[in-house]
């Protein structure tokens, strides 16, 4: 076990509740939770790996693989999809090609601004072909 | 010195209010970053001295510190979308700054928690029983019998939950409060604890909201001494919809898979770690420190229609003029809200639709726009109010499209615990891409031995036949409000917009 990762399992042991705290904490870290994760965790938390498996495959937020690419979220749901998010899907992908982690996101609570995208914890509001444009070739 | 009033409203600084700000800052103005006025298509607002300047720009900063902008929106109190309001929870929207604890003492924070703590736990209970709060979640289930449930219940230790997994499309009320004024969720959650007998709770916040997250980390460190010897601590989502079922909120608080829980057993007496739990939402915990202030419970329940009493945080979103947020007390019809208080479509062009509800609330046309917001009224008309959410669609949207993307979301977010819901919305995707088109008979149908089987080609009645029946299974069968609810949006679509459907 690496010693980032004892640190953040002994960091988090005394919560109630640790698993989710200490996924976070590992996704933030190495960019994703991988199967030697998974079995330290189990470990700590007295847990078969399976039952680490289970949790971390049922969150959107956890990934089995680092992708170190910049992460691009487009709120996709009803109320941007009102405001016409759907028409700016093909040339968003376009932009991204490979380079730019281009995903769909359920709600940012932006709704009444639409259309709405995250990079990191930055949000954007009112975008446009051309906003959109920018904002995935600036990140 | 000139001081200047911006959001710091995750909406605001998606708007550009950092930059506003900082150029204000650059022109020797004292920059105070305050909530959010709930008027969104105005941010980034500007306030100075009181009046306001809408969808300032960095450049506009010289005109408007000159008094020549053409911006000024006027005193932003006397705007008619602000005074038409009746503001309980977001009495202090757009007014304080969140993390200020002089700011919030001096607009009646802690009043209601003060009072609460020298009254007996019971008559708390009662004062939110005798106010007529519901859950503002969606369920609309009164507070103060959950309450007195989980103060009732015996076990080692109880908790309080606030649900701040806020979902659904169209809503951001919760946000708002959170990053606007998290110490009155704090109050609310204090007050909670006191009735029921808890002493630990947890605001389980989703993941998609960085700026909320950091906003009530900061609130509890500074409000702890005074909550104390309550403790709260923020928890982060993990990017799951179901998440804000409650059962399968407090799965994952445990460190588990979101799967939902079958009820009973109800959370009030065996919820988080099998302890009572009283799981309530952002809104009804914010409620409650103006319930619990000198006449509150009685001035909240005069407001209000028929069983549904006080205010709710009407978030109007979508392609509406005029979004944002809008309290009222409950009995304000469709039509007002879209039309004389959210000025009809940004796009300009006819509404087709409005969903209320979110992603599990019925579309519907312009002509209910009688309809009264009150929780009773809308399942009258096969609708939910849900966290009150309105979603504005002008006559460009395909609601049969819209449909399949109700199912499609549900087979995304299913928890995958309950059959109807997580093999009904895959099936109900394929079912309404299918409606219309021709479908031949299946090879294996045709086969002599399949003596029950369809021979002939199905027709879209037959299509649509199986849709209605597929929900209704839905409906019936499924554990929880996901599986449960998204037929809403379906035969909704459906009944209304048949046209789209051929």
């Amino acid at each position: 076990m690496s010693a980032a990762l004892a640190r953040i399992i002994a960091e988090h042991a005394g919560l109630e509740g640790p698993m989710l705290p200490i996924l976070h904490a590992v996704q933030a870290e190495f960019g994703c939770v991988d199967a030697a994760a998974e079995a330290a965790i189990a470990l700590a938390l007295n847990l078969s790996r399976a039952e680490v498996h289970g949790v971390v495959s049922f969150y959107h937020d956890f990934t089995a693989k680092p992708d170190p690419r910049p992460h691009v979220q487009l709120c996709r749901a009803e109320a941007c999809q009102a405001r016409g998010v759907e028409a700016l899907v093909p040339a968003a992908k376009a932009a991204a090609a490979s380079r730019v982690r281009l995903s769909a996101v359920y709600c940012l609570g932006l709704c009444s601004a639409g259309p709405a995208a995250r990079l990191g914890d930055t949000l954007h509001a009112r975008l446009d072909a051309e906003a959109l444009a920018r904002l995935i070739a600036a990140a | 010195m000139t001081v200047v009033r911006i959001s710091d409203d995750a909406l605001a600084l998606a708007c550009g209010a950092d930059a506003v700000a900082a150029a204000f800052a650059k022109a020797g103005c004292a920059v105070e970053r305050v909530s959010s006025w709930g008027m969104h298509w105005l941010e980034p607002l500007i306030e100075i001295g009181g009046t306001g300047f809408g969808f300032a720009t960095p450049d506009d900063v010289g005109a408007i510190l000159a008094g020549t902008s053409a911006k000024a929106i006027g005193a932003i109190a006397e705007h008619p979308f602000i005074a038409r309001q009746h503001r309980l929870s977001f009495a202090r929207a757009g007014k304080t700054r969140p993390l200020n604890l002089s700011d919030y003492a001096a607009t009646g924070g802690w009043a209601g928690l003060t009072r609460a703590r020298s009254l007996p736990p019971g008559d708390v209970v009662d004062a939110v029983t005798a106010s007529g709060l519901r859950g503002r979640g969606g369920a609309g289930f009164p507070a103060g019998i959950k309450w007195r449930t989980v103060a009732q219940a015996a076990g080692p230790r109880k908790y309080v939950v606030c649900n701040a997994d806020e979902g659904d499309s169209g809503t951001f009320a919760d946000r708002m409060l959170m990053e606007g004024d998290p110490f009155q969720l704090l109050e609310g959650m204090a007050i909670a604890a006191h009735a029921v007998g808890a002493g630990q709770g947890y605001i389980y916040v989703r993941s998609e909201y960085p700026h909320a997250i950091a906003k009530l980390r900061a609130a509890i460190a500074l409000a702890a001494p005074i909550i104390a010897p309550f403790r709260v601590e923020v928890r982060v989502g993990a990017g799951a919809y179901v998440c804000g079922e409650e059962t399968s909120l407090l799965n994952s608080l445990e460190g588990k898979r979101g799967e939902v829980r079958a009820k009973p057993p109800l959370p009030a007496i065996a919820g988080l770690f099998g302890c009572p739990t009283a799981v309530n939402n952002v809104l009804t915990l914010a409620a409650v420190p103006h319930i619990l202030s000198a006449g509150g419970a009685g001035a909240y329940a005069a407001l209000g229609m028929e069983r549904s009493r006080g205010t709710m945080p009407i978030q109007l979103a979508g392609n509406i003029r005029h979004g944002g947020l809008f309290e009222a007390p409950f009995g304000i019809t469709l039509g007002e809200l879209v039309h004389d208080i959210g000025g009809g479509t940004a796009s300009g062009r006819p509404v087709k639709a409005v969903q209320v509800g979110g992603p599990l609330g019925a579309y519907i046309p312009p002509e209910r726009f009688d309809l009264r917001f009150d929780y009773e009224a809308y399942a009258g008309a096969d609708a939910l109010i849900g966290h009150g959410g309105v979603v504005v669609f002008d006559e460009s949207a395909d609601m049969r499209q819209m449909a399949r993307f109700a199912m499609e979301f549900c087979a995304a977010e299913s928890c995958g615990k309950c059959t109807p819901c997580r093999i009904g919305s895959k099936r109900g995707v394929e079912l309404i891409d299918r409606i219309g088109r021709l479908t031949p008979a299946d090879a294996v149908a045709t086969l002599p031995q399949m003596r029950n089987a369809a021979k002939l080609p199905r027709t879209p009645q037959d299509d649509l036949a199986l849709l209605e029946d597929l929900c209704e299974v839905m409906k019936l069968g499924s554990l929880c409000a996901l599986g449960g609810f998204t037929p809403y949006p379906v035969l909704s679509a459906l009944k209304h917009w048949p046209e789209d459907f051929t």
